[in-house]
């Protein structure tokens, strides 16, 4: 068991029995926060620090070449609690884009609905091509429900490029091409 | 020109009455925003600091620092109170309920009659004091209209018909009872001291000032200057008395059920009263418009004098009004039970006591002296 000390209470002097002099300390105390510095973020023109970490509204994102890095293995989709994640697999067009044909898939359409989306972060962590990342973006509004569903563009936008230098699909191509696929 | 003439005596008092009100009323405003500032100061914020006007706003450097100053945030609230819809419960007694809010904030208003804020020398070389109405019996007349106030208050609990400001109106009316009388008492052993035989003063409040033209009541009566202060406190509704709306555990107290300019008016009265006890506690014990202890009056005679007398006067009671404010964000609420025992075992003992122990001290003054 925990060792518990008992404090001493000592009986009120006749003097604190008035409460003036508590009172006394307590205006000095007002009076010091007074003179210190305010903490108040001046929010639409000053902006709080986001931590790395933060997890805001989720995004795709795109490879430092400013291709699409999602495949659609629609595991986010499947992992997402609240079925916020809404796709559309699709292929890619091997004749016009010959240099990402190998990576055979893309999202036709990919929606997230914002209104159900509860920024657990799961679809960032399930994704095995890195595509989807929560980041800095935290106020949202509109002023419909069909606003609040962020389609395939948004979340590039919102999303831009990540300057990751893994290059996963190049190594994959440069491999096969010299004859050691896997 | 002689009908002018004629009408001028009327004329000119109506002139000078709506001449203080407005003076008062500006500064009952500015008090407010006072308050919102001092409390975010002390809380680590910045208080009100967007509004602007169109034209005074825009000022190079002036208007910047006028608008982080919240300097036209008074207005836009006026300008709020004003055109938000005007809503009336269904349950209320529709007549009482539109008459309290006037009735909070007239007695407030008709107290600063009487109330001197600064002086002049006449053409005798006497010097009078500054006010509407220099009559005898100020403080009398004080003590009388500012306790009408919280008829206000309880005409509000009553008609609003609700439990919440019912529970405001009958908590802010033992509350004044109580505290009333220790007031009161409180006061006596000054004007015992201020106002000796034979003086022509009487209970007029410039007799008061004129008297601490050496020392200032609040060094020599510290115990009557402390009863009286914490009796304000409670008088005023103000924290840490602030019972009858104690946000906490009564909503909003007496105002709950008012709404837009109602509530504004309730707002401007407990400002008005703050104001008005701020001024009082200064011409009691901070010695009025006298410079400092010892040196009473270094202003002269001229025009200059005067205007300076209301200066130093006028300073001395924002750093009252300052104190109130202080004092409300620094402590928190008394328990309702809490109020009744201080203003009963304690202060109203005190009160007596002090004016017992002054009125024998008078006695032996006069036995040895004369
Ligand atoms: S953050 Fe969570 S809820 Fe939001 S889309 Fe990703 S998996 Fe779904
Ligand atoms: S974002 Fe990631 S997990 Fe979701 S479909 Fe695309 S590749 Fe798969």
């Amino acid at each position: 068991m925990a060792k518990t000390k008992v404090l001493e209470r000592k009986p009120l002097t006749p003097m604190e029995k008035t409460f003036l002099p508590q009172i006394l300390s307590g205006l000095k105390t007002t009076f010091g926060t007074m003179m210190q510095k305010d903490v108040t973020l001046q929010y639409p023109e000053e902006r709080p620090n986001i931590p790395d970490n933060y997890r805001g509204v989720p995004t795709l994102v795109k490879d430092p070449n400013g291709r699409e890095k999602c495949v659609s293995c629609q595991l986010c989709e499947f992992v997402c609690p609240p079925k916020a994640i809404r796709m559309t697999p699709g292929e890619i067009d091997a004749e016009a884009d010959p240099e990402r044909a190998h990576v055979e898939k893309a999202p036709k359409e990919f929606d997230i609905n914002m209104l159900r989306c509860i920024y657990c972060g799961l679809c960032q962590e399930v994704c095995p091509e890195e595509a989807i990342f929560l980041q800095d973006v935290f106020s949202l509004s509109g002023y419909s429900r069909k606003e609040m569903i962020n389609n395939k563009e948004k979340l590039y936008e919102l999303g831009g490029t990540l300057p990751d230098q893994h290059g996963k699909w190049d190594k994959k191509k440069a491999a096969e091409q010299s004859g050691n696929a896997h | 020109m002689e009908l002018l003439d004629a009408f001028l005596p009327y004329l000119l008092p109506i002139f000078y009455a709506v001449a203080m009100v407005s003076v008062f009323m500006g500064l009952c405003s500015y008090s407010v925003l006072a308050e919102r500032k001092v409390c975010s100061w002390i809380q680590g914020r910045v208080g009100p600091n967007r509004t602007r006007l169109p034209l005074l706003g825009h000022i190079p450097i002036l208007g910047n620092l006028l608008t982080g100053l919240g300097i036209f945030q008074p207005a836009a609230d006026g300008l709020k109170f004003l055109f938000k819809e005007e809503i009336v419960p269904g349950h209320v007694n529709k007549f009482y309920y539109m008459l309290a809010p006037v009735l909070a904030l007239a007695p407030a208003l008709t107290t600063m009659v009487v109330l001197p804020f600064g002086r002049y020398v006449d053409a005798d070389g006497i010097t009078q004091p500054l006010v509407l109405a220099n009559v005898d019996l100020g403080m009398l007349i004080i003590l009388g209209i500012s306790s009408l106030g919280v008829y206000g208050i309880v005409l509000a609990g009553w008609a609003s018909n609700s439990k919440y400001p019912f529970l405001g109106g009958i908590r802010a009316s033992a509350q004044m009872i109580s505290y009333e009388l220790a007031m009161g008492l409180a006061l006596l052993p000054v004007f015992m001291w201020a106002a000796t035989p034979g003086s022509d003063y009487g209970m007029s409040l410039f007799g008061a000032v004129q008297s601490q033209q050496t020392l200032w009541l609040f060094i020599w009566q510290p115990l009557s200057a402390l009863i009286f202060l914490v009796a304000l406190f409670a008088e005023t509704n103000r924290l840490p008395f602030d019972m009858a709306e104690s946000e906490t555990d009564l909503v909003g107290g007496f105002h709950t059920e008012y709404g837009c300019f109602k509530f504004g008016l309730f707002f401007v009265a407990e400002y008005a009263h703050v104001i008005m006890g701020s001024a009082l506690f200064v011409l009691l014990f901070l010695g009025g418009w006298n410079f400092l202890p010892g040196l009473a009056d270094p202003w002269g005679e001229s025009l200059i004098g005067s205007l300076l007398s209301i200066a130093w006067f006028t300073t001395k009671v924002f750093s009252m009004i300052f104190f109130f404010i202080w004092m409300r964000w620094t402590l928190p609420r008394f328990r309702y039970d809490q109020v009744m025992s201080l203003g009963w075992k304690i202060l109203l003992p005190l009160a007596v006591g002090n004016l017992v122990f002054n009125t024998i001290i008078i006695v032996l003054y006069d036995t040895f002296t004369r």
